[in-house]
């Protein structure tokens, strides 16, 4: 076995209670690494011939949590979270931060793949060797900070008493979920301790719709071996260094960005993206430092970027909210897109999506929708049950993100499938097109960057032509550079540290050390990254059951995103539609699509991609 | 001091928009190139206080006894408070560069203002006796 990895993954299924082990051969492993890529290898090769029948919130579809040959050892610990999503229909690979990982691999797992449903909420402790099923029946409703909490707690006292011997151990890492992940909203987040989260992707809806509410996982070994002890030893002194010459991501984390996006770039989203300029001093990081951080310097296990900072409410009626930073993501989408801007504000919506378990990008684009349709009065009062959803009226788009968690209400009900899926609903019934105001690619909602001012990292194709969508932290641009993304999320680790002057190449020289594989940069971007966006691309395109994607159509921006910026330094500026068509193009052409789309017969075959390619014969036969 | 064990440094954060320079009628002052302070002509300086009203902060002072402006010129380029507190061994005070995506007119706040912000912070519901 390559160093960095257990060897062994759990194989768990609901619908007999059965729990085995199974592994792959290291070849496997060299080619999709872990997480997003072998994810997607495990989907398709389990799901792949039926791909369009199978609902993502049906029993069949897998919900996996895998870790990386890098998770771990590389700072900046996570683990990936990926099934068929809800939320696309295609495969997203969505990473979280936290000590779980470090808990799965120490137990002797490299990760967990979960099939079927149980017929009564349960959760799964991994306890090293140990895996059971246990009744969650008395979590099942609970808040997810309080259900994570009362897990910690019992799952710890269990274990303190089974290793007394030990001495004193760490709690458990956890995986769970809340209300929204439970009543399986599209938007619902995997969260991790007490305000990280997978957010793209929907699978917190899928965990819901297993009935699985967490994972508890604790490992007293050690982590797996790697290849070459010595080198990786140096390799961190050098990511250390790296670290810690990171200003001012460690000292702001990204909380400094809620002012200068929109003030400086004009690429932050204001009021459902009406606008995407504002100069509120009161989105700054300063505001929210002295007043609410209690803790400046927080990292996961081992990482010494420290980019998170924990905000506390102390004072007044959201006193006790509690939430990490927030980041840039959550600030501009639960603060300016909400015509909110208070940082006291925002930092209880924050702290009340985590509760109520969901993505907090994905979450608050559909509450600003709503609130849109109220302005335009296309939802109204009575829609509403009664709430008036003014912009900035921060009781009011809380109770919406609650009414939709819980989904009871009609229009509740279409908002918790999601912005693309409600705006087609809303559609139908209100007899207006809503679509326009609908800010998703594929599905899925679009991260807190712009594209209309040219100003920020997202341009023309970014979002339009990724296989995940809205996700911001996965954009492309020329099929080569981009495939680092592709590695970050599939040999599984952080990627803020690569923030503010590259990492010249240490990952690579860390894998190596790690697995004693020779993989180079170079093989990575020209062939074993495109293996594995072109099984996301084939199941993305096969789609299914209720909807699917018809590039190039499909691939492109949101409409709003070419209507020109209406107020700031860059009013009038708007996505140029001839260069996304020509850059789009360029795309197809180099990492090898039709004009369609869809993954070139050829290209599949040198990639010994043969199943895939048999699979998008479905939808070629049609065109 | 407006709270108990609330310190809080009051100093000029060189605005990237410049409001004290902008408001200033006699041309006394104006930005060091190098550094990006202000600098201030005392001769020219009329200690009307316009560019006090005109900073987010209120940062500039009058000199209590001649006539002129007091705004920190950074030393030139060498601060000497950061070279005590670091020759101290402190350590509380260092040169930081401009950066492109932290703005610095943010930071020009009142010590009203961030006594408060520090003391919710410190002392929660308590903080508003303490003020």
């Amino acid at each position: 076995m390559a160093g960095g990895y257990a060897g062994k993954f759990l194989d768990i299924d609901l619908n007999s209670d059965k729990i085995s082990e199974t592994s792959f051969e290291e070849d496997v492993l060299r080619r999709y690494l872990g997480g997003r890529g072998l994810g997607a290898r495990i989907l398709w090769d389990r799901l792949g011939s039926r791909w369009e029948k199978v609902d993502p919130l049906g029993p069949e579809n897998l919900f996996l949590a895998l870790t990386g040959p890098l998770t771990g050892y590389f700072h900046g610990a996570r683990i990936c979270i990926t099934g068929k999503s809800p939320q696309s229909n295609g495969i997203i690979g969505s990473t979280v931060s936290g000590e779980f990982p470090i808990e799965l691999k120490c137990s002797g797992w490299d990760g967990v793949i979960v099939s079927g449903k149980a017929e009564e909420p349960v959760y799964i402790l991994i306890d090293n060797d140990n895996v059971e099923i246990k009744s969650a029946k008395h979590l099942w409703g609970k808040d997810a900070k309080t259900a994570l909490k009362i897990l910690t707690k019992e799952v710890k006292e269990e274990l303190d008493k089974k290793y007394a011997r030990l001495g004193i151990q760490k709690e458990p890492a956890v995986i769970y979920i809340g209300p929204a992940g439970e009543n399986r909203v599209r938007a619902a987040a995997v969260e991790q301790k007490w305000s990280h989260a997978a957010g793209y992707g929907g699978y917190g809806a899928v965990m819901g719709s297993k009935n699985l509410k967490a994972i508890a996982a604790k490992g007293t070994g050690p982590l797996p071996p790697v290849a070459n002890l010595e080198e990786v030893k140096e390799l961190i002194r050098e990511y250390e260094k790296l670290s810690f010459s990171r200003d001012r991501i460690r000292r702001w984390g990204t909380g400094y960005a809620g002012y200068e996006v929109g003030a400086k770039r004009s690429a932050e989203p204001v009021r459902n993206w009406q606008e995407e300029w504002h100069e509120e001093k009161s989105m700054g990081g300063d505001r929210f430092d002295l007043r609410y951080w209690v803790k400046r310097y927080w990292g996961d296990y081992g990482c010494a970027v420290t980019c998170m900072k924990l905000a506390v409410i102390k004072v007044g009626p959201n006193k006790g909210a509690i939430t990490d930073n927030p980041d840039y993501e959550l600030e501009a989408y639960l603060g300016p897109n909400l015509g909110v801007f208070n940082a006291g504000d925002v930092i209880y919506l924050s702290s009340l999506m985590e509760d109520l378990g969901y993505s907090g990008i994905n979450g608050g684009n559909i509450l600003a929708f709503a609130a849109e349709l109220y302005q335009r009065g296309i939802l109204t009062k009575d829609d509403l049950e009664g709430l008036e959803l003014r912009w900035g009226d921060t009781g009011a788009l809380a109770e919406l993100a609650k009414r939709i968690a819980t989904r009871e209400g009609r229009y509740f009900d279409i908002l918790a499938e999601g912005t693309y899926r409600a705006a087609l609903k809303i559609s139908d019934l209100k007899g207006v097109d809503v679509l326009p105001y609908a800010v998703h690619v594929k599905g899925v909602e679009v991260g807190a960057h712009g594209t209309r001012s040219d100003e920020d990292y997202t341009h023309d194709i970014c979002y339009a032509c990724s296989v995940q969508g809205g996700d911001h932290t996965s954009t492309v641009s020329d099929a080569y550079g981009d495939m680092s993304t592709v590695f970050q999320d599939s040999a599984v680790y952080c990627n803020v540290i690569a923030w503010g002057g590259g990492l010249d190449g240490l990952d690579w020289r860390f894998l190596r050390a790690v697995t004693s594989w020779d993989i180079t940069q170079e093989e990575w971007k020209r062939e074993l990254g495109h293996r594995i966006v072109h099984i996301q691309r084939a199941a993305e395109l096969l789609g299914g059951p209720d909807i699917s994607w018809q590039p190039p159509e499909d691939d492109d921006n949101p409409p709003r995103f070419y209507e020109p910026l209406p107020t700031g330094p860059f009013k009038g500026s708007v996505t140029d539609k001839e260069e996304v068509q020509r850059r789009r193009k360029e795309y197809y052409e180099a990492i090898g699509w039709d004009e369609n789309g869809i993954p070139m017969s050829s290209v599949l075959e040198k990639l010994n991609l043969l199943d895939v390619d048999r699979a998008l014969d479905r939808i070629r036969q049609i065109q | 001091m407006l709270v108990p064990g609330v310190e809080i440094p009051h100093l000029c954060t060189q605005c990237t928009d410049y409001p004290c320079v902008e408001s200033c009628r006699y041309n006394a002052l104006s930005i060091d190139e190098r550094t990006s302070a202000v600098l201030v002509d005392r001769e020219k300086c009329t200690a009307c206080g316009a560019c006090i009203r005109a900073c987010p902060g209120k940062i500039p002072h009058i000199h209590p006894r001649d006539d002129y402006v007091l705004i920190c010129d950074l030393c030139g380029g060498d601060p000497q408070c950061v070279r005590a507190c670091t020759e101290a061994g402190y350590n509380a005070l260092r040169v930081v560069e401009e950066e492109r995506y932290i703005s610095h007119n943010l930071f020009a706040r009142t010590p009203e203002e961030l006594t408060r912000d520090v003391a919710e912070n410190l002392y929660g519901e308590k903080a508003k006796e303490l003020i």
